[in-house]
């Protein structure tokens, strides 16, 4: 199946870019990204729930949030800092992942009209170093990759 | 083996980038290779025995000779590195692109 997110990961460099088309408004794709509830849909799966602590969607403002598995457990916590917030336009925020030796990434949305009902996003993420980015990769993933083809999967068996 | 022997661990040196970039056209012996770097003879061994070690490049002996060949197996093992994280973030968005089209009517 051919996946429609791009990454770009040049080796040595401590960013990346992530590239994604949507079948939306580009209003309905920021929205997505603006609504603390909307967040918490799209970054949940069937084997942990998002939550959104705390969310500030302003200039200055700040976000925490935290995933649990089916047991309630907290497998993942993270926040960070807004910088810039720009209705239908932009974000830049920072993302700290709690109790994990990987730092601060600067992160960098840009939301992009295409036509009335397409939209694109561009995601441009800044390591602290290219080890760091590459550790990003690989590790908590790669036991996850039958996991994500389930997830896949899933949706997949929904849309039909 | 080296912990230190890791695919991104060697892709990480610009010189060895640089290395993997001139024998991708053609193999190349040592010193062939060597004269393109102004660095010294025993940093361009140590850098072609990295790549040796994990894979990336292949010795082939030819008469005297030891020739490097890149190994392009090796190297589509690199590209595929990214693809759980490609997978779980396009997972993702198809998931806030199902979301976001049942919001449309509730708008």
């Amino acid at each position: 199946m051919e996946l429609k997110t791009k990454i770009n990961a040049e080796p040595g460099k401590q960013e990346l870019t992530i590239t994604r088309e949507f079948d939306l408004p580009v209003e309905l794709l920021f929205k997505a990204h603006a609504e603390p509830g909307l967040i918490e849909q799209w970054m949940s799966n069937p084997y942990a729930t998002s939550k959104m602590l705390k969310f500030e969607g302003r200039k200055h403002g700040s976000y925490q949030q935290e995933s649990t598995d089916a047991n309630g457990k907290v497998v993942f916590k993270a926040n960070g800092a807004f910088h810039e917030f720009v209705p239908n336009q932009k974000i830049t925020r920072t993302f700290e992942m709690e109790n994990a030796p990987l730092g601060v990434q600067l992160e960098i949305y840009q939301f992009e009209k295409l036509t009335d009902n397409t939209s694109r996003l561009n995601m441009h993420v800044i390591y602290e170093s290219g080890a760091i980015r590459d550790q990003v990769l690989k590790t908590p993933f790669a036991p996850g990759l039958t996991m994500a083809h389930d997830r896949i999967q899933d949706i997949m068996n929904k849309l039909k | 083996m080296n912990l230190r022997r890791d695919v991104f661990q060697a892709i990480a040196d610009p010189t060895r980038r640089a290395i993997l970039l001139l024998v991708a056209s053609q193999s190349m012996t040592a010193g062939a290779i060597a004269a393109n770097f102004n660095t010294a003879r025993p940093t361009v061994s140590k850098h072609l025995q990295i790549l040796t070690e994990c894979k990336l490049l292949k010795q082939e002996q030819n008469g005297r000779e030891i020739n490097y060949q890149l190994n392009p197996d090796k190297m589509k093992e690199i590209a595929a590195f990214i693809e759980p994280f490609r997978k779980m973030w396009d997972d993702r968005f198809n998931k806030l692109e199902t979301v976001m089209k049942n919001y449309k009517p509730k708008k």
